[in-house]
């Protein structure tokens, strides 16, 4: 970067919000070290940083759910405490939340409702929800019950609530996280047509690109500091990469199979799975085959059957006939987690606290969960405690685990730090198959690249690796074949170097056919 | 002699309406009140000594009902205020009004007092069958229906009511719209307590005029299956009540007329009944938790 100071791009003539030396503090953890930032109205300005870095922080304050320690907002010009979300609304700042605050069991309008001053009937509210949505493309069905409505949908739920509020300053906490790559731009859009109309929007994201394609400015938070705020398109992503992480990022080198088909190892067929409750999805015929040396990835938004999914391939769901999955001819559909573990797959679930780890354990316990069957850590009943710490250590140093103390709790590492834990647990044994969900969620980029590399690495040796991932960056950026679970349904898998991101994106929203998407 | 049957199904379906309103109440608010049997026996208590001590019935009802709200109070100081597990909470507090309504009560064990008055609503009593079954019923029954409706359409039709789902759905986007969850559940668990008490208040003012220790007889726990029978939905309270009295009064009738059953098993018979259909219900999910509270037991920390 050109070590330009903050702010470099020129600010606004007439701030609508301006941040002054804001910091916050939780205990020894400072989230915000003087942060200082302002948007103008109309302008639609980048928040960017790493997990962690103290964007979610700031903006809570902004919205009144945390108060500063020290420093100073003010709202067109005049300084102002925000005392809470209800205040926020008063002078006109509006929020879409990262995890969706919509209330399930309730209807749309009913949902709006909750976040409108008192007096407005459902009815009346109804007919403004159907008119906005008609004045600005945004489709959304007032008596529609939220827990049957898409991710899209739901936000676009939650973007209608905001906007019936007439906010001044829109902040958008990772919205795209959720969304294909067609409901992104269908979302930028409409953001704007607001902006033009006036509203000023503050959009978090640790997405370069569509940060470089959305906004004008963008401002870098980097361990709580503002490292600067860029004009973003004047800056290229890698720019902007190395802007929040600090220092130069590396690339990741994903090897090309050789020609022939390598043998299966893990076989999937014809696996279906009842809609358990409301919020499950069932499962519909799925069948795929994952072979020797390859990064299988399975792309597709949450709420798809991922979770259904992954149960299905740890044993955690029991499938109605053993034949249904196989791992080298063995048939182990009906077998649990622990007999699956001794045919040589290694699991790791999505949530790290509480599924993969369990946290009010040390590392070492945590270590022996999933070992205890395979290493000599058990003998007639008895864990042999050298042999299990000895396991933690290997462990710890060859996923460069940062251990604040020797064989500390797992609650106490970062988020990064225990994935590499857990995907090291797993990957230490060489597994003839890995299955991992969502490897790098909520991890920071030093650590998403390591875990990446190390899976790479596995598949390299000859095993077989399947990936559930919503990230479609981190897709492409380690699978060999792809394929796509939208509404519980399984696409046939195709070769990565012959799909582009747009053509998968489709699948994700529900496209038929391969053919349909391949273009 | 039907219509005679009929009423006493009908009176002995009032506590469950009022027991069960309130912790539906409550359970939609997101907490799981298991110390309805104790906050019942603490109302029946209350008010069969204000009976017994005043001989003023109607004050007897309203002490009852301020028994079962203190009662719930206490719940909520420990499972809102402090935090603690709502299961073990509630437990505790079934045992604890167990215990503490048979020490107030020991005195008065072995006196009876007049039961509650019929209101006969003029005309309509008057007509044949339903005007002795409907229209000629003890006040409180009345005041259980009509509490019921109120609470149907609270929760149906009022901004308080939407409040009061939207925190049991979701407690952390509440308090980040700004509502205050645990002033919404006090106030649940506070009429939740009301509820039971009045329920429990009934017990020695209508249904037997004396005090005996324990005398709910597991009403309680039934109160807290008729919730989940109901799907969490206020109408579905009274069909379930009155489907459960009709049973304890069928196993009566048919002990008074000496079936070859043994009694024991006839007495088994609501509690088998509440079992049975539980399970069914259970199967059907779509239907059993299409109003489920998300938030039901959980505790909510604010500020995270």
């Amino acid at each position: 970067m050109n070590g330009s100071p903050r702010p470099a791009a020129s600010p606004p003539q007439d701030a609508l919000l301006t941040a002054t030396g804001i910091c916050k503090h939780f205990g020894d953890f400072t989230a915000n070290d003087d942060v200082s930032f302002s948007i103008g109205a109309g302008e639609i300005h980048a928040l960017l940083g790493e997990n962690g870095a103290g964007k979610s922080t700031f903006v809570k304050m902004v919205y009144g759910l945390l108060h500063p320690d020290s420093g100073m907002f003010e709202w067109r010009g005049a300084p102002v405490v925000i005392r809470n979300p209800q205040h926020a609304r008063d002078l006109g700042i509006g929020m879409v939340f990262q995890h969706f605050s919509l209330f399930q069991a309730l209807t749309v309008a009913e949902n709006i409702a909750l976040a409108m001053p008192p007096g407005e009937s459902i009815e009346s509210l109804s007919d403004r929800v159907r008119a906005m949505s008609s004045e600005y493309g945004i489709g959304v069905d007032p008596d529609a019950r939220v827990h049957n409505l898409s991710v899209g949908e739901q936000q676009r739920v939650e973007i209608v609530r905001c906007l019936l509020q007439d906010p001044a300053l829109l902040i958008m906490d990772e919205p795209t996280s959720v969304l294909t790559p067609q409901e992104s731009e269908q979302l930028f859009g409409v953001l704007r047509r607001f902006a033009e109309a006036g509203v000023a929007i503050l959009f978090i994201s640790h997405k370069l690109e569509e940060i470089r394609s959305l906004t004008e400015r963008a401002t870098v938070l980097r361990r709580g500091q503002n490292v600067g705020t860029v004009e973003s398109r004047k800056k290229t992503s890698k720019q902007l990469a190395e802007m929040m992480v600090g220092m130069a990022v590396g690339d990741i080198e994903r090897r090309e199979q050789g020609v022939g088909q390598p043998p299966a190892i893990f076989e999937i067929s014809g696996l279906s799975r009842d809609r358990e409750t409301q919020f499950s999805t069932p499962l519909r015929d799925i069948s795929v085959v994952a072979r020797a040396g390859e990064v299988l990835g399975i792309a597709g938004i949450a709420g798809n059957g991922q979770d259904e999914f992954m149960e299905a391939l740890t044993g955690e769901w029991r499938a109605p006939s053993a034949a249904m999955i196989t791992v080298d001819s063995h048939q182990i559909g009906t077998a649990g987690p622990a007999r699956r573990r001794q045919f040589g797959i290694g699991f790791v679930p999505e949530e790290r606290n509480g599924h993969a780890a369990v946290t009010s354990m040390t590392l070492a316990d945590n270590a022996l969960l999933t070992g205890h069957s395979l290493d000599n850590v058990v003998r007639r009943g008895v864990i042999e405690r050298a042999q299990m710490m000895q396991m933690a250590g290997e462990i710890a140093s060859e996923f460069d685990v940062r251990l604040p103390e020797d064989n500390p709790l797992a609650s106490s590492l970062s988020g990064g730090n225990l994935q590499k834990f857990v995907v090291g647990r797993e990957i230490i044994k060489r597994p003839r198959v890995f299955i991992v969900s969502q490897p790098t969620w909520g991890v920071d980029v030093g650590a998403a690249l390591f875990i990446r590399r190390a899976m790479l690495e596995l598949a390299a040796e000859g095993s077989a690796v399947i990936m559930i991932s919503q990230d479609l960056e981190e897709i492409f950026a380690i699978s060999h074949r792809i394929a796509v679970l939208y509404d519980g349904s399984l696409s046939e898998p195709v070769v990565a170097a012959d799909v582009t991101p747009e053509s998968i994106g489709l699948l994700m929203g529900g496209s038929h056919s391969m053919d349909e998407a391949r273009t | 002699m039907l219509e005679q049957l009929l009423l006493t199904v009908l009176m002995t379906s009032v506590p469950l309406i009022f027991a069960a309103t309130g912790e539906l109440v409550a359970e939609r608010s997101g907490v799981l009140n298991l110390g309805v049997e104790g906050m019942m026996l603490m109302g029946a208590v209350g008010a069969f000594a204000t009976a017994f001590g005043t001989g003023n019935l109607w004050l007897a009802i309203i002490v009852g009902g301020l028994a079962g709200a203190l009662t719930g109070g206490v719940f909520a100081l420990f499972a809102l205020g402090f935090a603690t597990n709502q299961v073990a909470t509630g437990l505790a507090l079934t045992i604890f009004g167990t215990g503490l309504s048979g020490l107030v009560g020991a005195p008065l064990v072995g006196h009876a007092i007049d039961g509650l008055p019929q209101i006969t609503i003029p005309v309509l009593s008057n007509l044949p069958f339903v005007g002795a079954l409907l229209f000629s019923l003890d006040p409180m029954a009345y005041l259980a229906v009509a509490l019921l409706a109120g609470v149907a359409w609270f929760l149906k039709r009022t901004r308080g009511g939407l409040v009061l789902r939207a925190v049991g759905d979701n407690h952390d986007s509440a308090h980040a719209l700004g509502y205050s969850v645990l002033r919404v559940r006090l106030l649940a668990v506070l009429f939740g307590g009301m509820m039971a008490g009045l329920g429990g208040a009934y017990l020695p003012l209508m249904l037997t005029p004396h005090w005996a220790e324990g005398m709910t007889a597991g009403r309680g726990w039934i109160a807290l299956a008729l919730v989940v029978f109901a799907s969490w939905l206020p109408w579905r309270v009274l069909v379930g009540a009155l489907i459960f009295g009709g049973i304890t009064i069928m196993q009566l009738a048919g002990q008074a007329r000496g079936w070859t059953v043994p009694s024991q098993f006839l007495s088994m018979l609501p509690y088998l009944a509440t079992i049975a259909v539980l399970v069914v219900i259970s199967r059907n999910r779509e239907f059993s938790l299409a109003n489920f509270p998300s938030c039901l037991g959980r505790v909510f920390h604010a500020g995270k």
